[in-house]
């Protein structure tokens, strides 16, 4: 249990830290050796869990069971190589004069306050505090979001803090009406505490329970991005930094759609039914195929692959919502192998797009003939996120095709048409960018591209073979969300 | 079960959601910021009031800890914060033609009459008067958000966003009369940092587009231009 | 007996309603810093005008000369159904609340027909802009009756004035919309600020003012009367069903000066009320008042509403 709290205590410290010592030449990388440390608590913490099995804290506020740890973890290494990343990126921000030192130091320190918001959902226990430390993550980003000053960051600052404040509002509404119906079967204390209303979820009123969890996807999707409440999510991901946009869509995005199937967790038992599945599977679709199309009409290449993730986010919240011991299976596999791939692409996108000046498409080209390892870095990244063999997406997206087959054979069709679409419309974009004429007077940056391929590499291992222990840690995390053991 | 045979704690309650009700309503209507604010803040003292007579009721007194933030927060410092935006950028003068008015009205009943409709299953379990306190401040949210639709001052849209907290605020208090402590000085802290964040984001709004108008912000969309 | 008492009650409020509006004027004064008028000023300007010789212009017809007395006549009968300091008197009795309403709306036609009658271009315009105020305040009006007359379950006020009294304190939030919107409503009605301003002859604003422009006189007296009556019949709709507390329900003389006393307290303290927010609020625009009333009739909704949702037995 000590390092649980030491997960949380170490960005807390981190944010107190960077708030107070400002910015020296070094803090980038302390804010590595910061990830480090969590990270290395994590995997501490997760060795216990896998040796003891779930952990519920004393007190109940705290739950590790096989469900968030390797999120955590996933988290934490997510964490650890976009900050070695970000580093040197942000320094060299600073010196193309974007940035000031004051907003560095905010930069960072806000950086650790994001990440413990996100370990705090990870292992609370506790849905109102899963729903503040939440609201904690936007207010985290939003200055983040417009660190450049630029009025479009600024507008899109707006924006994310509007709909996403506006979005969560409504899962708090969702949270009162769970605390309501629970406070109705038991005492008040313990009430919001998730694995108290897991054992009695059947005792639940099913009828609140559904209008709650209908409050609960829309606050929650709407921070997923899941259409039509995604709006926020192209304009945050491209206005914002590049490390931002690599933890927005690597790990907000997936704490999001976390907090969803832990509420349809609830709904379930108490309903013994899957109206909750179903919405899950409309808006999963939904977002899906629009931000497939949407994929097509991009000139920003951030907002291109935030499309890309809006499209991976509908995939996973239909196959949640599908929610068969198959699909389940794929869709943990999808979060864990779409955050890898995509902070890996938007760590080679930012060095893209400090290489050539511009984040416009149309003006990126040749990266190959600059810099190879960027321009390999992106081309392999795209592959892998467009879900070919033997990258570990195809694996998931394969489940889930399979799953669909099964259950609900007149989506396969439509699933089969968004992926292509949203492979061509990937591809349509990275082909001349990558391969295309060198521009004139275009030179190699330093660049520190270690990040892109480790998460490439455990991708490609997870697409190869899944190891024995989250292999492990799917199948009972399938367990637990939907009921029986896959496979 | 009639009105009459209530007690007088839940006539005082649905009272105070009528009340906190009918400001969400002149909140929607008012084209004039100062006077925006201040229904807001009106709004917020009845919301104390609400949560002062719920903890004096239910003899809980960790409620009159929620009543006092929500005094200092959503009556004092937000207005306040509001007010000396609003003085600063010389915009108190102005009214805000409101396009549609009576649109909005009717689309704000049609909303009322909506939370009713969805919140209705809940009757089955529970008394009338937990239908009633929900489904207000379920209206007090979705009227909150319409306000944000309808307004394009930026001042306008954090009023609607915190009445949208101000409605959830009185969800917890009388239907699940609060909850826990820390989730509710949870939710307090954060109002307070967003309460900031604003303050912080009307500085730069102005320093880049040099208004509040939201409207002007429109940089940023799918539509080839 | 009791037709007397009715009769007497009648005569009451006939004598009051200008004592009413010279305690607002007073009030008003001492706001505003000036010196006020003494409280039996609108007796001596009725006096005096009653004294005076009445012009009438060349083209009117009987409507113009007709109407003072029809307008008075009908406020005085509007006054009778009206509980001013009892309940249960037989003439409260003969009528209910939709005739109420459709007195007012009687003399309402009748003085608007006079300000065309001459045809001059103020008349008209008055009478087009009081028409088209009451047009949007009448369904106002009678959704926060409608209101009250459900809870209470009949239409006679006396019943409905009783059925409050005899349930005893109890908070309800359609009576708090009712309320609101009625008070917006007898201000529209009355002709006060915000509205419209009663103390102005300005050409471009004034629409009350602008219908009896050709009156002199008796006939002036009469109108002007019958507007304070008026005035006090609001007055006393607002007090006497939300707060009915203190009118006389048996017949005793004590019980009786007791209603007497309690309505002349809450009439004053109405009044003082709406001189602070005629003092603290600006007329607004004529094209503004449509909004005005649409909220009014909001408020009336949402009590019909929230009496539908809110209270009813389920």
């Amino acid at each position: 249990m000590i390092a649980a709290y030491l997960v949380l205590l170490i960005p807390f410290i981190g944010i107190v830290f960077f708030a107070f010592a400002g910015h020296k030449q070094d803090t980038g990388r302390l804010n590595v050796r910061f990830n480090a440390i969590t990270l290395a608590a994590t995997v501490w913490l997760a060795v216990n869990v896998l040796n003891n099995g779930t952990i519920l804290s004393s007190d109940k506020a705290f739950i590790i069971d096989s469900f968030n740890v390797y999120l955590i973890v996933l988290t934490a290494f997510i964490g650890l190589t976009t900050a070695i990343f970000s580093a040197p990126y942000m320094e060299h921000e600073k010196e193309l004069g974007k940035l000031t030192e004051r907003r560095l130091k905010l930069y960072y320190s806000m950086y650790q306050g994001f990440m413990l918001a996100m370990y705090l959902v990870l292992t609370t226990n506790n849905m109102g505090v899963m729903w503040v430390a939440m609201e904690g993550a936007t207010l985290a980003t939003v200055l983040l979001v417009s660190l450049y000053r630029t009025p479009e960051s600024i507008e899109a600052a707006w924006k994310y803090f509007i709909l996403c404040g506006v979005g969560i509002a409504q899962a708090l509404f969702g949270t009162i009406l769970l605390y309501y119906a629970a406070v109705q079967i038991g005492d008040g204390d313990n009430a919001l505490l998730w694995s108290v209303l897991f054992e009695n979820a059947r005792k639940l009123n099913p009828e609140i329970l559904q209008i709650a969890f209908v409050f609960m996807l829309i606050g929650y999707g709407t921070k997923i991005g899941l259409v039509p409440l995604h709006n926020w999510l192209p304009d945050a991901h491209s206005e914002g930094p590049t490390p931002m946009s690599a933890v927005l869509s690597g790990l907000l995005l997936n704490d999001a759609l976390y907090a969803v199937v832990r509420s349809k967790m609830l709904v379930d038992g108490a309903t013994q039914g899957n109206t909750a599945g179903l919405l899950m599977m409309g808006f999963g679709m939904l977002s899906f195929l629009v931000a497939a199309l949407f994929l097509h009409r991009q000139k920003d290449i951030k907002r291109l692959f935030s499309y890309s993730s809006i499209e991976h986010m509908g995939i996973m919240t239909f196959a949640f919502g599908m929610g068969g011991p198959l699909a389940t299976f794929a869709a943990l596999l999808h979060m864990t192998v779409h955050s890898l791939t995509k902070s890996a692409i938007f760590v080679s996108v930012g060095h893209a797009a400090q290489l050539a000046g511009t984040q416009n498409m149309e003006r990126i080209r040749g990266l190959i003939k600059t810099q190879p390892q960027i321009g390999w870095g992106l081309l392999i990244g795209t592959v892998a996120i467009a879900g070919f063999p033997p990258f570990g997406v195809f694996t998931s997206e394969f489940l889930v095709l399979l799953a669909t087959m099964h259950s609900y054979p007149w989506l396969a069709p439509l699933l089969l048409l968004g992926i292509g679409i949203a492979f061509a419309g990937l591809f349509r974009h990275i082909q001349p960018m990558v391969y295309g004429e060198q521009p004139e007077g275009q030179l190699p940056i330093k660049a520190n591209l270690w990040p892109v391929m480790i998460h490439l590499a455990l991708v490609l291992w997870l697409g190869l073979a899944i190891p024995d222990f989250l292999a492990n840690w799917f199948s009972q995390a399938t367990l637990l969300i939907s009921g029986s053991m896959p496979l | 079960m009639n009105i009459e045979q209530q007690d007088f704690y839940t006539q005082a309650i649905l009272s105070m959601a009528a009340l906190v009700g009918l400001t969400s309503f002149l909140m929607l209507g008012q084209g004039r910021l100062l006077r925006l604010i201040f229904v807001f803040a009106l709004q917020g003292l009845l919301l104390t009031m609400t949560t002062a007579l719920a903890a004096y009721s239910l003899d809980s007194p960790h409620l009159f800890i929620s009543a006092l933030l929500t005094l200092v927060l959503k009556v004092i410092f937000i207005p306040w914060m509001l007010r000396r935006q609003v003085l600063l950028m010389n915009m108190h003068r102005d009214i805000e033609a409101l396009k549609n008015n009576t649109a909005v009205m009717l689309g704000g009943a049609s909303l009322m009459v909506f939370s009713y409709y969805v919140l209705h299953p809940i009757v089955q379990t529970s008394s009338a008067i937990m239908l009633n306190a929900l489904a207000v401040s379920l209206s007090v949210v979705l009227l909150g958000m319409l306000l944000m639709i309808s307004h394009r001052q930026a001042v306008a849209h954090v009023v609607g966003f915190m009445s949208i907290e101000n409605g959830l605020f009185f969800a917890a208090i009388v239907a699940t009369k609060g909850m826990p402590m820390v989730v509710e000085l949870g939710v307090a802290f954060d109002v307070l940092v967003a309460a900031v964040l604003f303050g912080i984001f009307f500085f730069h709004i102005r320093t880049s587009i040099d208004s509040l108008d939201v409207d002007r912000m429109n940089r940023l969309n799918e539509v080839d231009q | 007996m009791n037709w007397l008492l009715a009769v007497i009650q009648t005569m009451l409020f006939v004598a009051l309603a200008p004592l009413l509006s010279g305690w607002l004027k007073w009030c008003k004064c001492h706001l505003q810093n000036r010196k006020a008028p003494s409280l039996l000023q609108p007796y001596r300007n009725l006096l005096k005008l009653t004294r005076k010789q009445p012009v009438v212009a060349e083209h009117a017809s009987w409507i113009f000369t007709k109407s003072p007395y029809i307008v008075f006549s009908a406020m005085v009968l509007a006054a009778s159904v009206v509980p001013l300091i009892a309940v249960d008197l037989p003439s409260a009795a003969s009528a209910d609340v939709i005739v109420l309403v459709g007195f007012f709306a009687f003399a309402r036609f009748f003085l608007a027909l006079a300000g065309l009658d001459i045809g001059t271009a103020f008349g008209g315009m008055g009478s087009s802009r009081e028409m088209t105020i009451s047009s949007l305040a009448e369904p106002a009006m009678l959704m926060a009756v409608f209101t009250l007359t459900m809870t209470a379950s009949t239409t006679n006020l006396s019943l409905a004035i009783e059925h409050v009294l005899h349930e005893g304190l109890v908070l309800r939030p359609s009576f708090v919309f009712a309320m609101f919107a009625l008070i917006l409503v007898a201000i529209a009605e009355t002709g006060r600020i915000p509205v419209d301003n009663p103390a102005t002859h300005l050409e471009l604003t004034m629409i009350h003012e602008a219908m009896i422009l050709e009156y002199s006189g008796r006939h002036l007296a009469l109108i002007e009367w019958a507007s304070q009556l008026k005035l006090m019949l609001y007055g006393v709709l607002i007090a006497n069903i939300f707060l009915p507390w203190g009118i006389a329900q048996g017949f005793s003389a004590q019980a009786l000066s007791y209603g007497l006393l309690t309505i002349i307290g809450k009439l004053g303290v109405l009044a003082i009320l709406l001189a602070i927010s005629e003092t603290l609020v600006a007329k607004m625009r004529l094209f503004r008042v449509q909004e005005y009333l649409s909220f009014a009739y909001l408020l009336g909704l949402l009590g019909m509403l929230s009496h539908i949702i809110l209270e009813a037995s389920r």
